[in-house]
């Protein structure tokens, strides 16, 4: 089982939280000129790669926010934390 | 190469069954081949023959990292059906079903294809009514379905739940009886069996490196054992599909996901169909050993463990316990793991790509396994027409740009909410 450090509640157990994919992926902006393939990397494309990924988890059962994981998706072994609005740096 | 046969072996029966061929050579890389397939998996392998045996191309290799049947062909629930609704996936797996049923006999090599059926089970009027318009979907392809009552469902599984106050009560079902099983690891060993006698190369333990790509022409592929040179490399390395991609510098509509899987301890024979719980993912059969066969929902988050854990496995079996309780009683025997790539509408990849040469196949989610034949028949037709069949038109890589997308169930790009 995955325990995962929320940074407003502290280590949980995994069952409380729930998946929300890959954290890197960024909404084309408003308001610009959007190609065709932008939004299909956007929506469909994913480089899903063996190592290191930065997701998004939901701490679905806990304060209910959106949270930034750093995860070895071989190992499963979990690096860092952060708030949704913190950049990965 | 020796025919298997009731005289094959009662002649090596005389020899204390010391004498047998080797089912397959192990030979190492020439120079140069027609084909590359990498991936010695079931579609690899399947693709491979089909290019020797319809498309007359045996200067092929097929080159595997590890060993050939080691991943997803010999870990799957080996469930086989083509209960579709959409055209597509419809016709591409009845043509798929077709090759089940004469599959022994083509491969001389006893794969235990068992026709038992799958029922599909329904708990509310609204999902019989979905079942319906499936199911009729189905007979208009040409493909076997029955919309069975709960009366109907008590009398194929009684050990099935049917009191009154369940949570989710049996109102019906779907069933395709022409549906069923087959021993996985057989369809793998029959399929790199004739290839072999061929003249196809299976050359294990031969990690591919990298690729050699030169104006925009697939030149050869790298590998742990020396370069090969090649034009045309087909990809059907399910889970691995985005490392081999990224070496590419592709990026593609797949994510890969761990599917877990278990067996129970051996009992006395009590269910002889597949049985799908409808009100989540949990499905079952006996094997002919006497294990119950069970399996069902993602782990969740992207994963290339090719192990599981325990909450989803918890979450999977609770399923199966309300669909037939008998099952708390039983121990467990074995949980593995696999790494599924799962396509962004749920539906596989068998296409050219960008790169003249490469050639993909991938996306197979769940349904891996039952593909395997249809599989690797459109792909050797595509890769040695260097055009896709009606088959597997469908199949494109530029749907997910294009928006023809073939979402069967209706779960959009979230691969892991199953």
């Amino acid at each position: 089982m995955l325990h995962i450090k929320c940074p407003h509640c502290g280590m949980r157990s995994q069952n409380e939280f729930s998946y929300g994919g890959d954290a890197s992926v960024k909404r084309p902006e408003l308001n610009k000129e959007i190609s065709d393939q932008d939004w299909d990397n956007f929506v469909y494309n994913r480089k899903s790669l063996r190592g290191k990924h930065w997701e998004l988890w939901q701490h679905l059962s806990g304060c209910r926010q959106w949270i930034k994981v750093e995860r070895d998706t071989a190992t499963h072994e979990i690096f860092d934390t952060l708030k949704a609005n913190e950049e990965i740096s | 190469m020796q025919k298997y046969s009731i005289f094959s072996l009662i002649k090596n029966a005389f020899s204390n069954h010391e004498k047998w061929d080797l089912a397959w050579k192990d030979p190492s890389p020439k120079k140069e081949y027609d084909v590359v397939i990498i991936g010695g998996g079931g579609h690899g392998l399947a693709t491979a023959y089909y290019l020797a045996k319809e498309q007359n191309i045996t200067n092929v290799a097929i080159i595997e990292k590890g060993w050939i049947g080691g991943g997803n062909v010999g870990r799957n629930t080996t469930i086989i059906r083509s209960n579709y609704m959409h055209d597509d996936n419809a016709l591409f797996s009845e043509f798929g079903m077709d090759l089940w049923r004469k599959m022994s006999q083509d491969l001389n090599y006893n794969v235990m294809f068992s026709p038992r059926g799958i029922i599909n089970l329904a708990h509310s009027d609204a999902q019989m009514n979905v079942y319906a318009r499936r199911g009729n979907s189905m007979r208009l392809n040409g493909i076997d379905a029955e919309l069975l009552d709960r009366e109907q469902v008590r009398e194929i599984i009684p050990m099935a739940d049917f009191s009154e106050n369940v949570r989710f009560p049996i109102f019906g079902g779907l069933m395709q009886p022409s549906a069923g099983t087959a021993r996985h690891d057989a369809v793998a060993w029959g399929y790199a069996r004739q290839a072999d006698s061929m003249g196809v190369d299976i050359i294990q333990n031969c990690e591919v490196t990298g690729f050699n790509v030169s104006g925009g022409k697939i030149e050869g592929v790298r590998t742990s054992r020396g370069d090969i040179k090649t034009k045309k490399i087909g990809l059907c390395v399910a889970g691995s599909t985005n490392i081999l991609a990224d070496k590419l510098n592709m990026t593609l509509p797949i994510e890969t996901h761990l599917l877990q899987a278990c067996v129970s301890e051996p009992v006395k024979p009590i269910l002889d169909r597949v049985v799908t719980f409808g009100a989540g993912h949990f499905y079952i059969s006996q094997s002919d050993k006497g294990e119950m066969v069970m399996g069902g929902d993602l782990d969740g988050y992207n994963s290339y463990a090719q192990r599981g854990n325990l909450p989803t496995l918890q979450h999977v079996l609770t399923e199966g316990i309300a669909m037939m309780p008998f099952l708390s009683k039983l121990k467990m025997l074995r949980t593995w793991g696999g790494i599924m790539d799962m396509s962004m509408d749920g539906s596989p990849i068998i296409d050219k790509t960008h790169i003249e040469g490469l050639y993909l196949n991938c996306g197979w989610c769940y349904g891996g396994f039952k593909a395997t034949p249809a599989s690797g028949w459109t792909f050797a037709h595509t890769i040695a027409q260097d055009r896709v069949h009606d088959l597997n038109a469908g199949y494109s890589l530029s749907r997910f740009k294009t928006g023809h997308l073939l979402d069967e169930k209706g779960l959009g790009t979230k691969t892991w909410i199953s």
